[in-house]
């Protein structure tokens, strides 16, 4: 095991006991601070209320993910397409995309009238602006060497956009796609709590909330560790994807030598 | 009738820079051309211009080789990094909608022809910076162009590796029967390869003189340290003092 894993994991498990430790030593109130191990065991027992909030978040995430890919990547290509349609939209993203979400959430909540629907608009809003900007970036960062060439043998703008520009595009797609990864949870959870409905279809922000109704922090911890491990998980997904399309080519994916 | 007749032929950027003027020049079938001068002295425009890449300000340009004849060498590789070497070299042959099977054998044998066979799956980064331009010549070589113009291809590489690849593209160059336009700044490097160098001023970028270089081919690296080649360079370099001095 390479350091890169064993230092993170001996700094966590330290932590982890000195927190333990400390509520411990200070007699500190589980509805003040729970320790880890209280959070542990309230993870388990209330795994049955827990898990199917983890599934609705997840799903709002990735179909939020998704739908930013497919939003942004077709934008991108129709911006590099149209120097137009480039100038008359891409002002409207950005306003989108400095709006905070928070102040419109309620908004969207009210003229979608149903809670999933307004969740996935609220976390593909945060979602689609990077995947848009790096990949409008990288359909740009082509080498003027290569366009001569396509140009040169006779290349039309379809097969310059499938055959240069896409491939160039996509390391730059494929780091926005990370951040958008971890935005599009953070949509669906700040999402969830301007809606703050309960229900059967509820996610995990809506356990954190209600857990505070209730004073069941260590619920709440619990919870919240599951959102941070989901944010763990999506990133490491993406950077596998990353790295597995990137391999044999790009700088970023390439193992140094020796 | 010359395979390529510049005529008059003068180039202002949109930024006013004239970066030719009045430039006249023949490009016979058949010969090894190299347009020699110092940087900033156009030569690299005028190569473009040859390719219909950038349309002339003034002047004409008349070529008998059509764009679908003609093969580009960059200064750098300019290869695709996310294909393999046998698929960058197919490029050209896959713009024009060859089908596959037959243009992975033509690249498969231009691969071949400069002395990477065996290479055909290796990526652009595993490759040195002189088997990449290998590479970028055979994906130049692989429609048989009648013209080929290079611009300044060997001017990043090492002394030995460059030696190399100026006497395996004589070699190329003698077996193909290509024309070759090559645009360099180095007096020696012209001089090993021509049988005729276009010499450059700069500001404006004119053609100020040519010269023929009547050493018989097939040139060795013998050449290189005879006393022939050691006048032959001597006069080049005059040459290109004038037009530095012009």
């Amino acid at each position: 095991m390479s350091a890169r894993i064993i230092a993170p994991v001996v700094l966590g498990v330290l932590m982890l006991g000195l927190w333990e430790a400390a509520v411990r030593a200070a007699g500190i109130p589980p509805y003040i601070l729970p320790g880890p191990i209280l959070v542990a065991r309230t993870l388990v027992a209330d795994w049955g209320t827990l898990a199917p909030s983890l599934l609705v978040t997840i799903e709002i995430t990735v179909e939020a993910l998704i739908a930013a890919v497919v939003v942004g990547g077709l934008l991108a290509v129709l911006f590099s397409l149209s120097r137009w349609i480039e100038l008359s939209l891409f002002p409207y993203a950005i306003i989108l995309q400095v709006t905070p979400i928070v102040a419109i959430a309620p908004l969207i909540i009210v003229w979608a009238n149903n809670v999933t629907l307004s969740l996935l608009i609220c976390a593909w809003l945060v979602a689609f602006f990077p995947i848009l900007s790096n990949t409008i970036l990288g359909l740009r960062s082509v080498d003027p060497n290569l366009l001569s060439l396509f140009e040169l043998y006779g290349a039309g703008r379809w097969r310059t956009l499938i055959d240069l520009r896409l491939p160039s595009a996509l390391p730059y797609f494929l780091g926005g796609l990370r951040i958008s990864g971890g935005l599009a949870l953070i949509g669906a959870v700040v999402a969830e709590f301007v809606a703050g409905t309960g229900g059967d279809a509820s996610g995990l922000a809506y356990r954190i909330l209600e857990s505070g109704y209730q004073l069941k922090i260590p619920r709440m911890f619990a919870a919240l560790a599951l959102i941070s491990a989901t944010g763990i998980v999506i990133f490491l997904l993406l950077t596998l994807l990353s790295h597995l399309l990137l391999r044999h080519w790009h700088e970023s994916a390439v193992a140094p030598e020796g | 009738m010359p395979l390529v007749g510049v005529r008059g032929v003068s180039k202002v950027f949109a930024n006013g820079v004239q970066a030719l003027a009045d430039v006249s020049l023949d490009v016979q079938a058949g010969e090894f051309l190299s347009v020699l001068g110092p940087s900033g002295c156009g030569k690299s425009t005028l190569l473009r211009l040859i390719a219909g890449l950038i349309q002339p300000s003034g002047g004409t340009i008349e070529s008998s080789a059509s764009k679908a004849e003609l093969g580009f060498v960059f200064q750098e590789p300019t290869l695709m990094p996310w294909a393999t070497a046998l698929a960058n070299t197919a490029l050209p042959l896959k713009l024009r909608g060859v089908a596959q099977g037959e243009r992975e054998a033509r690249a498969a044998e231009a691969l071949g022809n400069v002395g990477l066979k065996g290479f055909e799956r290796t990526w652009p980064r595993e490759l040195s910076g002189g088997m990449k331009m290998r590479v970028s010549i055979a994906r130049a070589l692989v429609t048989e162009p009648r013209l080929l113009l290079m611009d300044e291809p060997f001017a990043a590489l090492d002394e030995i590796t460059r030696h190399r690849l100026n006497a395996d593209l004589l070699e190329l160059w003698q077996r193909s029967q290509v024309t070759v336009v090559f645009v360099t700044h180095s007096v020696f490097e012209s001089v090993f390869l021509s049988q005729r160098i276009a010499v450059m001023a700069a500001r404006p970028g004119r053609v100020l003189s040519e010269l023929s270089i009547a050493a018989p081919y097939p040139r060795s690296e013998s050449f290189r340290t005879s006393a022939e080649y050691a006048a032959w360079c001597r006069q080049a370099s005059a040459r290109l003092g004038e037009a530095m001095a012009a």
